[in-house]
């Protein structure tokens, strides 16, 4: 406890053997997207219950930053008589990183810790261990379509938050700043490129992933009774944060870090 | 049948050892069950008994020993391999780990559906003859898990098990928790289903009055063994003190509760 040296190595190789336990966790899963039955249902339940619950605060989200974005634009650019750059770089901001980020973390607070709580009382209720002896594999029925409805639907919630970001930013350059509507379109379009709309969809799907991933991951694993389900929601949601951020950061660097 | 199926063992577990890190909680733990008996393991709370269940089942994996199931070794079974067997095995958990998010009815047809891929309607029929069998009516299948008492919850938990009508079935402490008159009504439940399927049934219990009741054999476990065991006859003037303490549940005895020691 008091040689600091031990203690820092501890926690290190904690962490390693918890990637571990989380790369294999997702190994599996993957692999039993393979390996039938599918439960397509339960895919579609929960496509809804993370898409269509989720539009009022990934819409809301988008819709304030998207003006907020404008506006700030709009103060910093007129110090170069450049106000005309509102548009593109709202798009840009929002479709390639905006959108997608907020929009992935909005559903994470909302998706992981739903998901962790549900499979972590699950688990210490004993109803996994039950699915078992039901001839029915806990993996392929809580799992799998978990993922699959998460990787389906951030993207569709993604694309609706760029568009309502850019209409938030429309909003404020047309209603506020003054900007011509029909120039403020016209520019939109011409900055957006396919590679940014491409890149915003691999990321949401990517972020899908992450988000179904952690929820199952801590909730399937979670142990101790009720604190322990609470510390398994904690854990899901704080996980999938950091994931989204660095898996953000990695995707940008791949796509965009060549471009001058 | 044939000679060979008559002495194959439905149950038979052999110097299993499970530890979770430093814990050792089986450690060398042996018991067979034949075809068509009863066989209760009692012992003190977190000896292990949960999770000997738990290894024939393939929830948890022990490090060492063997189980085999009606002849067929399943600890090295991947788990798709042991899916057949796990057909043949219903069980009553210890919560009953009834699935909160779908109505009773479905609950009890879980097996038969996602398992067995029969359709709802017949799957719902049965799962309504079945809730009959331990004394629901229809009119429960509708209702969600969370709406009911505990001692009907062990009662669908019941159904559920015997919906697939397994050879092997498993109960959890089936009465913890229950009034003793509840209690009884699931034991007499138990004993009466058991009957009707000729099932082999493996069961826990803390509670003397069950054992006696549900048991053709009883077997103790204590510090990941089996030290005693014997027809639930014999359980009276078993001429082991470990087993005189349990039954008469004795503070004092050569049974040191986990509690004092740290
Ligand atoms: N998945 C697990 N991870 C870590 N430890 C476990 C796990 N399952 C069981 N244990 C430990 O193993 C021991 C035995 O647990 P088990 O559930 O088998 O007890 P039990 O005999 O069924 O007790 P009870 O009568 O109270 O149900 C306990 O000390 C428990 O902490
Ligand atoms: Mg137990």
């Amino acid at each position: 406890m008091t040689n600091p040296l031990a203690t820092i190595g501890r926690v290190f190789l904690n962490a390693l053997a918890e990637i571990g336990r989380l790369s294999h966790f997702a190994a599996i899963a993957v692999m039993h997207i393979f390996m039938p039955p599918i439960y397509w249902r339960l895919a579609l339940q929960q496509m809804w219950l993370i898409g269509y619950n989720s539009l009022p605060v990934v819409g809301l989200t988008a819709l304030f930053t998207g003006a907020a974005l404008a506006q700030q634009i709009f103060v910093g650019g007129s110090r170069f008589n450049a106000e005309s750059v509102v548009p593109g770089v709202v798009v840009i901001a929002i479709v390639r990183e905006l959108g997608p980020v907020l929009g992935g973390l909005m559903v994470a607070g909302r998706v992981s810790s739903a998901m962790a709580a549900e499979l972590g009382t699950m688990r210490v209720t004993e109803q996994i261990d039950a699915l078992t002896t039901l001839s029915t594999d806990p993996i392929n029925y809580l799992v799998v379509p978990r993922l699959i409805a998460a990787v389906l639907t951030l993207p569709l919630l993604v694309l609706v938050a760029n568009t309502i970001g850019v209409l938030g930013g429309f909003v404020i350059g047309t209603e506020r700043l003054g900007l011509n509507s029909g120039t403020y379109l016209q520019v939109t379009a011409d900055f957006l490129e396919n590679a940014d709309i491409v890149s915003s969809m691999v990321k949401a799907a990517v972020f899908g992933f992450i988000i179904a991933l952690m929820g199952s991951y801590h909730g399937y694993n979670s142990r101790g009774g009720a604190q322990g389900v609470g510390k398994a929601t904690t854990n899901a949601v704080v996980s999938a944060f950091i994931m989204i951020l660095l898996a953000n950061l990695i995707i940008t660097v791949i796509v965009f870090g060549n471009q001058v | 049948m044939t000679e060979q199926a008559k002495i194959t063992p439905m149950i038979q577990m052999d110097n299993i050892h499970k530890s979770f890190g430093p814990k050792h909680v089986l450690s060398g733990f042996s018991l067979t069950v034949q075809k068509g008996e009863s066989v209760v393991i009692i012992g003190g709370s977190g000896t292990g008994k949960s999770v000997a269940l738990k290894s024939i089942l393939g929830i948890l994996k022990p490090e060492q020993g063997s189980i085999k199931v009606d002849g067929t070794e399943i600890t090295t079974l991947s788990n798709r391999e042991r899916k057949p067997i796990l057909a043949k095995i219903g069980m009553l958990f210890q919560g009953a780990a009834l699935f909160d998010s779908i109505p009773v009815w479905q609950n009890v047809a879980f097996g038969l559906i996602q398992g067995k891929g029969m359709n709802k309607v017949e799957a719902r029929e049965i799962a309504i003859e079945k809730l009959r069998r331990v004394g629901l009516t229809p009119d429960v299948g509708d209702l969600s898990p969370a709406e009911l008492s505990g001692g009907m919850q062990k009662r669908v938990g019941l159904a559920r098990a015997i919906a697939s009508e397994p050879e092997i079935i498993f109960f959890d402490e089936p009465t913890t928790g229950l009034d003793p008159i509840m209690s009884d009504v699931i034991n007499d439940l138990i004993v009466e289903c058991v009957q009707d399927l000729g099932a082999t049934t493996l069961s826990i219990t803390h509670d003397m009055a069950s054992a006696r009741k549900i048991a053709d054999r009883i077997a103790m476990l204590y510090q990941g063994k089996i030290i005693w065991e014997g027809d639930k006859s014999q359980i009276d003037a078993s001429g082991n003190d470990y087993v005189d303490q349990f039954i008469h549940g004795r503070a004092q005895g050569p049974i040191e509760m986990q509690l004092l020691k740290p």
